[in-house]
Formats: structure tokens, C-alpha cells, sequence
């Protein structure tokens, strides 16, 4: 390996960047780790745990994907339709979806209060609403942080996210942020046109000017400059960056997961998780239908949808890779089971579904349920905190894991959330 | 005398080194005069100017109170560095840099506060504080057919260079009627209709939701955007203020003109009367939905409770001359001007740009669930806005002449705890890092490369297309937005091989570097030269010892290694971030 500014030969990153830390000990302390009991961290390295969120921007109608309600006023136009899971229907526009059921759970009883997109947003990737004193973690951030160790050596950032719809690392800091590409996994300016050994040498020069910035003792913000900084000049001179190259897949499977922007994103993760990174993130957005909501979901938003997401499930089952891979499916929020005068849905948290599946969580079946006019769940409600608890408990990260937030203050993983049991066989 | 006819001479590693007598270059002079920078003269010096004493008096106070010590003053060059940042959007030029530091006054701060403010300056100072409304008006989109980002910014230049007071800054964004789009073909340009055309749709109906929670939250400093849909669950928002604030917004029609085309061409934006959803126009009402599905009524009702006419239609005169009507938005104008939060949320703003951290956070969040750190500052800094005819640059002079504003961001032991980024409190005990933004850092790249400048509209075009490579859109109606200018690895990647990078590090003929290289300076004054235009300061021993290293890498390749220190120079932490 070369040396990156200055980096001895034989010291390995870690320690090099706890040095660094201790040399600038009167800066901002990173944020410090103060427990992780990875219940069975020997299993997990070899088998490579790993989640993909297709983040739903703008709010899914989940009453006209995963919970018809037929008959009802509130029910809109679509029919339902059974899948290969028994006793478990969903919409008539997610054929390829229906096939693909035995290896999903819908929770049908998400019950929350954010009911705009920002705050829905940043409430359903942290479990957390927002605040102004401290910049909470998302799902990522907190599984790249958990997981990043069980490849050696991955170089590449352990948190993708696949056209950028994300919330960023809060208090863990850039490190954690997610590495925004766009679904063809191109990256932009990774190549400088200039020769390793030269590089070297204006990084030598370069870690000159910030050991000096560091050991002034400005705050926190040099270190992580630096921080990001190493972990960039990695990835340039990285092989691993082939996993990008998504479109060195073979036509066929180019065609399965659908010629559009979110069909290649969800390629990609798959490409990006045989290589080892734990956590993608694909966007697809376009789902705030306050008007024409049936046309729009029929012609456009759910072909795309059932392509894409079958095509994963069934490629991650078909390499073996579903039992260590978590699928989420999720919004913001969903809409409202009343449709307005314009044939649309506005925003409604009170009671919608989500789709999980993969890693360690039972299949095929539904959790919770809701009212005949899908504007009440009528079981046990679950919040954001409840999914992430039980996402992170499919991998395999112990919920004892506690945080302590730049304010000091310990923060649990996945805010106490308590575990979705219906999940869990 | 050329010393780089000498090209294995390594840099001389003495500080202050003796200038030879053949170098009498203007470059070489201001060598010496700034590395014999004194600090900044003592901070608590407030130029007889009262707000400026207020200001040093109640962050005493709160140190006092918090047992924290501020830390020592800022150098002068991190001082200059850090007002042309601030005030005009880049840093400051080698020339700029000399002429602050060869001055000697006690007031050299003040005098040169005044410049930044003035006419020399006008044009840069416009663009910047363009730069700075349009992000906080309209945002980074460049997507939103409704909007004329060069409509906008020609509206913003002009009222900014005028330095129009802020009370009529908001009345004529508020108020604007006209058409959006500046073309030679179209009579009744206001570039100040994009504030509001782009917010009054949303999928295909005209409710101008997005035009009252950014007017709220803007000019209001109140969080509306929520209590849209439900009450509020962590501050007194109630979903009814929301209509009733909205209700001011039922007269403006953003009306897309297409000219034949198909394609949306322009936007007009109008005053119509309004007939109400209860086809009475006498008493124009809206309905809404609460959670539960039932309808309500609301009429214009300001968030103080002060209620304005019913009426929906415009101010006209019966055939008797008897007046009726009413313009919502004008009413609405002047309920704003004379709420309190008004001053309060712009002084809060302004003090959260050039301090690192609001008195608030976010700064547009003035609710009562979210208490200010200077509760009286804040308000005595509104009040003393409001009695100077809300002059901007006023208050831009009280604050970048204040106390806090002169400390070094170095910390000490007496306060380092005092430290906002990890949720406390700010105290304003040091100044706080934080990175340039995207423009500054854009603009700054172009300063210190000396790189030909367009001008005008054509500049912030290209601005616009370097920037739009950070933007990230989350495909909602409101237009919500991130940026990966943040600090993470594209940025970083950017900076380390970008396009404006390569050009900034060429060796091109004419460029900066050619020019450092082929001056008749030392090898060691030309390193000096480089770490003043991107750093404000000299090179220390260390950093001179690792530029001599590049120089035998490179076999003695001056421009080459003055290549690679120069890339190194704008890809530090210490460049990019404001200290």
C-alpha cells in the first residue's frame, strides 16, 4: 500500500486515525462507541450482512399497494390480487410482486405522527423527530457504523445511497454520510489525471497544512475534513470501485430489473452488496399524488415499482444472499384513505404499511392490520423506532448497542424501539 | 534577477527572511509586511458606535455568566480573510490582504468594514448577498418552470446594490404582481414575482401553501409548514392560524402564459378578486380539512390575531365614490412590518450568518418552544433595526465590528466547551469553523487564481452549472432539497480532481501560477505568495521544510512543484473552512 500522508508503512488505519485523534485532543472528540456486543460477530464476518432501503420519496400510497381496501368509499380503483404467500394479497399493478411474496412481511399497522415530508423523512430513516440541538443518525449511517468492520479491507463507502434521497450521519459524523451516486453508479471526478507517486507527494504536502489547522485546536470540523479526506484517497485507487459498474451486467439482467433510473439503482445495490458494502440506500421518488393518484400509480409509479423490487428479491433469493440481506420497502408517510376533489391523496400518517424482508425476519406473512376504511389500525400500532429495531435486530446488531451523541448524552440505537415480535419466528 | 533561472535551489527554510535588494516588486514588499502582522487591534474597541457596545456588553455578560473566557483576537489576516467572506462572498486578493495590513489606525477595522460596505465594492457585495436570498427565496431548483432564477437575481442585484431597506425589501416580494421573466418582447417585468410564482401551485391546484409557509417562516420567523395538515404537537400552532395566514394568498393568481407554444413561456403574477370557496365574494372564505374530516371556514387572520376585511375583492370605488375591497397581500405586507418578530427574525439571520450559529436553530424557527440563546440582544437588536429604517448594511456594520466577531476560532481551555455543534447553547466565546459555501468556495477558487471573470447573469449561469453538480432533489412537491457540498467524499473528490481545480492548479500561460512562477522572486516568496492568496498567512518551517521536499521530487521543477503545493493550499481544511 502506499502512504497516505505519511502514514507509516505497518500501521494500520485505524490505529493511524486514533493517532491522529489523540494529536488533536483538545478538538471536538469524536464521537465515542461506548458498546457494542455483537451477539454473534464471528458469524456475521463471514456471511456478510447487509440492508437495501428503496426509499419511497413523497409517500406511497400504501391502501392502494399492500392494504386494499375493496368496496370501501376510501378504497380507489384497484383490485387485489393473492400472491405465493398464503392468504396475503396486494394490488393488481405489482404482479410480479405477488410472486414474490413468500419472501416478504407487509406491516400493516405503522402508526405515526409526521405528516410532512421533511420532518417524515428524517422520523422514518432515524427514528427519531427532529431536533434542533442534536442531528440524529438514519438507518445508513447507524448499519454502515454497526457493520462496516465484517469486510476487511472494504474501501469503498459503506453507505451508498443510490440517488441521494437520504438524511445524513448526525452526530457519527461525515464518515457515516452517505455516498451519493446516481443509478448508473457513476462517480463523478474520481480520477484527477495524475500519477500515484505525484498524488502521494501533494498529499504529504497537503497533511502539512492540516496537522497544523488540527493541532490549533479550532474544533471538530478539521478532523473530519481529514478524516474524509483519507478515506477518499482510498477509494481512488480502489478495484473495488468496479462494483460501481453496473452496466457491465449482462442485457438479461439489465432487462429484469427494468431500463430506468431505479431499476439500475437496484442492480446496483445488489452489485454493491456481493462486494461487501452493508448498506444501500435507492431512491424512487414521485409519489406526493394529491392529484390523479390512480392513473399515475397504474401507468407509471408501479410498473416501475413491481419490476425493480421483484427482480432484486428474486435475484438476492437466487444467489443465496436473502438470508444475510435485509429488503425494506418505505415512505415518509402514506396518503389518506379519503381521495380529494382532484382524484388525489394527501398526506396521512396515522395508519400505512411497510414491506420488509430477508436477513433474519419471518416471510410471507402480514403483520397488524387496519380498518375496513383504512383510516385505523386496529391492532397493536408500531412506530419507526418499533421497524428499525426489528431491521437491526435481523442483522444481527444487538439493540443493546448505546451511542453517546456530541452533547454527551447516550442515545439507544433505533431510539428504544421495541421489536416488531410478529417478525420474529 | 530571476532566481528560478536557479531552479535546484530549494526554498529557503528562514522565516522572515531578508528581501534582496534586487526584489523590490510590490509581491515581494507585501511578503514582509504581512508576515510582521500584528494581532488585531484590542476587540472590545466598539468605534462609538452603540449597537456595536450593546452587542460586546451582553456577549460579555453571557460569557461572564457561563464562566467561560473568550479566546484571544483574531489575527488580521484571518480577521480580512474572514470579512470578505462574509460581507462579499470570497476571500480577499494578495493586493486586498496588503493594503489591510500595511494600515495602522485603531480603526483600520472599521475603515475597512466601510469599503466592503461601499461603492468600491457594490457590485461584489450584490452578488453575494444575491447569492445568499436566492438559496434562502427560491433555493437551489433549477427545475421549477415557474420560476426565473435570472428573474429573480436581476430583482435581488438591484435592491441589494441600493441597499433598499428591509421593510420594503419584503413588502415588494410579498406585494409583487407582474411578469417573472425578463424579455425585451413583454411589458411589466418584476423580477420580484419569483419569490412567489413558483409557490402558489401545488399538483395542479393554485392554494398557495408553499407561498405562506415560506413567507411565515422567511419574513416571520414562524414554522407554519406543519400546522398545514394538523396542530402543531410541539409548539401553539394550530392548524386553522395556518389557513387563516393562507387566506391572505387567495387573491394572488401565478398564471402560465404559453404564448401559443404549448410551453410554458412566462409566468404573470396577478391580484384577482376572489369569490371565496362559498361563491360569497362579500365574505370570501376558504374551507379546510381537520384530521377527522370535518370542513372549517377561515378568513384572513394575521398570526397575531389582528383580523383584516372579509372581503374578497379588490379595493375599488362604487359609482357613489363609496371604497370597498381590499388588497390581501398589501394588508398582509403591513401586519408584517409592524409584528415584532419581523426585525427579529432578520436580525437573527444575519447574525447566524456571520457568527456560524443563529440565536435560534434553525435561524427561521423563532417559536416559543424554541427559546434564543440572547433572548435580550435579539430583541434589542431588532428594536435599534427597527429605529435605523431597517438598513441592512447598518446592521451588517454592528455585527462584523463587534467583539465576538474579531476572536480567533483557536479555543482554549476556558472554552472549548462552549461548542454549538454538539448541541449547546452557542456563547460566542470563539468564532466558530465552518466550511464556505458552495459560492464562496466557487467564487474564492476564481479570486485566488485570478481566473477572467464573466460578468453579471452569464457568471451566475455558470455558477448555476457548477453548483447544480451538488444538488440532490427529493422529488416532493415542495421542492425539498439537500446538497453533497457537505464536507463528504464527492466534495472532496471535487476538489482533489474537479474541473475548476485542474484550472486553478494549470500551468497555463498567463494564469496564476505562470505568473508566481515567472515573477523575479525567490523560490521561497513565490511558496509565501501562494499561502497568502489561498491562506492568508506565510508558510510555517514545517510546511516550507514539506514544499522543499516537493521541489526534489520534482527535480527541481519550480512550476511543477509550486503545482502540487497549490493544489495542497486549496485542498486544506484551513482553506475551506471560514475561521
Amino acid at each position: 500500500m502506499s502512504r497516505l500522508f505519511g502514514v507509516p508503512d505497518g500501521m494500520s488505519r485505524r490505529h493511524f486515525v486514533s493517532h491522529l485523534a489523540g494529536a488533536a485532543a483538545l478538538a471536538t472528540p469524536a464521537t465515542a462507541f461506548t458498546n457494542t456486543l455483537l451477539a454473534n460477530a464471528a458469524d456475521m464476518k463471514k456471511r456478510h450482512k447487509a440492508a437495501i432501503l428503496l426509499w419511497m420519496g413523497g409517500g406511497p400510497s400504501t391502501m392502494d399497494i399492500w392494504d386494499l381496501k375493496p368496496g370501501a368509499p376510501t378504497g380507489g380503483e384497484f383490485k387485489q390480487i393473492s400472491t405465493s404467500a398464503d392468504g396475503v394479497a396486494i394490488s393488481e399493478h405489482m404482479p410480479l410482486m405477488a410472486k414474490q411474496m413468500h419472501n416478504m412481511a407487509i406491516v400493516r399497522s405503522m402508526s405515526t405522527r409526521e405528516a410532512d415530508h421533511m420532518r417524515g423523512r428524517y422520523y422514518m430513516h432515524t427514528g427519531y423527530v427532529p431536533n434542533p440541538n442534536v442531528e440524529h443518525p438514519g438507518y445508513g449511517s447507524v448499519i454502515a457504523h454497526e457493520l462496516a468492520d465484517q469486510v476487511a479491507e472494504l474501501e469503498i463507502p459503506p453507505f451508498v445511497s443510490v440517488g441521494g434521497g437520504s438524511v445524513g450521519a448526525g452526530f457519527l459524523g461525515m464518515t457515516w454520510a452517505p455516498f451519493v451516486v446516481d443509478s448508473n453508479g457513476n462517480v463523478r471526478n474520481l480520477d484527477g489525471g495524475i500519477d500515484r507517486a505525484r498524488l502521494d507527494q501533494r498529499l504529504a504536502m497537503l497533511s502539512a497544512i492540516e496537522d497544523k489547522f488540527i493541532t490549533e485546536k479550532r474544533g471538530g470540523a478539521s478532523l473530519e475534513h481529514r478524516k474524509v479526506l483519507e478515506k477518499t484517497t482510498k477509494l481512488m485507487s480502489s478495484s473495488q470501485m468496479e462494483a460501481f459498474k453496473v452496466s457491465k451486467e449482462p442485457k438479461e439482467m439489465l432487462e429484469k430489473y427494468g431500463e430506468n433510473a431505479f431499476g439500475r439503482g437496484c442492480l446496483l445495490a445488489r452489485r454493491l452488496v456481493e462486494r461487501g458494502v452493508p448498506f444501500v440506500e435507492v431512491d424512487l421518488g414521485g409519489w406526493d399524488n394529491h392529484a390523479d393518484i390512480f392513473a399515475t400509480l397504474r401507468d407509471q409509479k408501479l410498473p416501475v415499482l413491481d419490476q425493480a423490487m421483484s427482480a432484486l428479491v428474486s435475484d438476492l433469493s437466487d444467489r443465496g444472499m436473502l438470508d444475510d440481506t435485509v429488503v425494506m420497502w418505505m415512505g415518509e408517510f402514506s396518503r389518506t384513505p379519503n381521495i380529494n376533489g382532484g382524484g388525489g391523496r394527501d398526506h396521512w400518517a396515522r395508519s400505512w404499511s411497510t414491506v420488509v424482508g430477508g436477513g433474519g425476519f419471518q416471510r410471507g406473512i402480514v403483520v397488524g392490520e387496519t380498518s375496513a376504511d383504512g383510516k385505523e389500525v386496529v391492532t397493536e400500532p408500531y412506530t419507526s423506532q418499533d421497524l428499525m429495531a426489528s431491521v437491526l435486530k435481523s442483522l444481527g446488531i444487538s439493540l443493546e448497542t448505546t451511542f453517546t451523541a456530541k452533547n454527551g448524552r447516550p442515545m439507544k440505537i433505533a431510539n428504544s424501539g421495541k421489536v416488531i415480535k410478529e417478525l420474529f419466528a | 534577477m530571476c532566481r528560478s533561472s536557479f531552479p535546484r535551489r530549494v526554498w529557503a527554510m528562514l522565516p522572515g527572511v531578508v528581501v534582496s535588494a534586487g526584489a523590490t516588486s510590490r509581491v515581494l514588499a507585501l511578503c514582509v509586511t504581512v508576515a510582521a502582522l500584528s494581532p488585531a487591534q484590542a476587540a472590545d474597541d466598539h468605534f462609538g458606535i452603540e449597537p456595536v457596545r450593546f452587542i460586546n456588553e451582553q456577549i460579555s455578560a453571557g460569557w461572564a455568566d457561563a464562566d467561560l473566557q473568550p479566546s484571544a483576537a483574531a489575527t488580521d489576516g484571518e480577521w480580512c480573510r474572514r470579512v470578505f467572506l462574509d460581507l462579499v462572498g470570497r476571500i480577499p486578493t494578495v493586493a486586498e490582504l496588503e493594503r489591510y495590513a500595511q494600515e495602522s489606525t485603531p480603526t483600520k477595522r472599521a475603515e475597512l468594514v466601510e469599503r466592503l460596505l461601499g461603492e468600491e465594492y457594490e457590485d461584489e457585495f450584490a452578488r453575494n448577498w444575491t447569492d445568499v436570498w436566492t438559496m434562502v427565496l427560491i433555493g437551489r431548483d433549477t427545475e421549477n418552470e415557474q420560476v426565473s432564477r435570472a428573474g429573480m437575481r436581476q430583482w435581488l442585484r438591484r435592491a441589494l446594490a441600493k441597499n433598499i431597506p428591509y421593510d420594503r425589501f419584503m413588502e415588494e416580494l410579498v406585494t409583487a404582481t407582474g411578469v417573472n421573466t425578463n424579455r425585451k418582447d413583454l411589458a411589466g417585468f418584476n423580477g420580484a414575482t419569483n419569490f412567489l410564482s413558483g409557490k402558489m401551485v401545488e399538483m395542479g391546484v393554485e392554494n398557495g401553501v408553499q407561498a405562506t409557509a415560506k413567507t411565515a417562516q422567511i419574513f416571520l420567523g414562524v414554522q407554519v409548514a406543519c400546522t398545514q395538515c394538523h396542530n402543531h404537537p410541539f409548539n401553539k400552532g394550530k392548524q386553522n392560524q395556518f389557513w387563516e395566514l393562507n387566506a391572505f394568498f387567495r387573491q394572488a393568481r401565478a398564471l402560465n402564459r404559453e404564448e401559443g407554444s404549448g410551453e410554458l413561456q412566462f409566468v404573470e403574477l396577478l391580484d384577482q378578486d376572489f369569490e371565496g370557496e362559498g361563491k360569497n365574494p362579500e365574505e370570501a372564505e376558504l374551507y379546510y380539512e381537520l384530521r377527522n374530516g370535518l370542513m372549517k371556514v377561515a378568513f384572513p387572520v394575521f398570526i397575531d390575531g389582528t383580523e383584516i376585511a372579509k372581503t374578497g375583492y379588490l379595493p375599488g370605488k362604487m359609482e357613489d365614490g363609496t371604497p370597498y375591497g381590499a388588497n390581501r397581500r398589501q394588508e398582509l405586507a403591513k401586519l408584517i412590518k409592524t409584528s415584532p418578530n419581523f426585525p427579529k427574525a432578520i436580525v437573527n439571520r444575519i447574525w447566524g450568518h456571520f457568527l456560524g450559529y443563529g440565536f435560534t436553530k434553525p435561524v427561521d424557527d423563532l417559536g416559543d418552544h424554541n427559546p434564543p440563546s440572547h433572548p435580550e440582544l435579539l430583541d434589542g437588536l431588532a428594536e435599534r433595526f427597527r429605529e435605523q429604517s431597517f438598513d441592512l448594511k447598518e446592521l451588517m456594520r454592528w455585527i462584523t465590528l463587534s467583539k465576538p466577531y474579531a476572536l480567533s476560532s483557536k479555543t482554549t481551555a476556558k472554552n472549548a466547551s462552549d461548542d454549538p455543534a454538539v448541541g449547546e447553547k452557542p456563547k460566542f466565546s470563539h468564532f466558530y469553523l465552518r466550511q464556505m459555501q458552495a459560492e464562496q468556495l466557487y467564487e474564492s477558487l476564481l479570486t485566488a487564481t485570478e481566473a477572467d471573470k464573466a460578468a453579471g447573469e452569464e457568471a451566475a449561469r455558470k455558477k448555476d452549472a457548477w453548483m447544480s453538480q451538488f444538488v440532490i432533489a427529493f422529488g416532493t412537491d415542495e421542492g425539498d432539497e439537500a446538497t453533497t457540498f457537505n464536507g463528504s467524499i464527492p466534495q472532496v473528490l471535487m476538489m482533489f480532481n474537479g474541473e475548476l481545480i485542474k484550472q486553478a492548479t494549470s500551468t497555463g500561460k498567463g494564469g496564476f501560477l505562470d505568473k508566481v512562477a515567472k515573477s523575479p522572486k525567490s523560490n521561497e516568496d513565490k511558496v509565501r505568495m501562494l499561502y497568502l492568496a489561498a491562506l492568508a498567512r506565510k508558510p510555517s518551517p514545517k510546511e516550507t521544510g514539506a514544499a522543499n521536499a516537493l521541489l526534489v521530487a520534482r527535480k527541481g521543477d519550480v512550476v511543477g512543484a509550486l503545482q502540487d503545493i497549490w493544489w495542497a493550499d486549496l485542498n486544506s481544511n484551513e482553506f475551506i473552512i471560514n475561521h
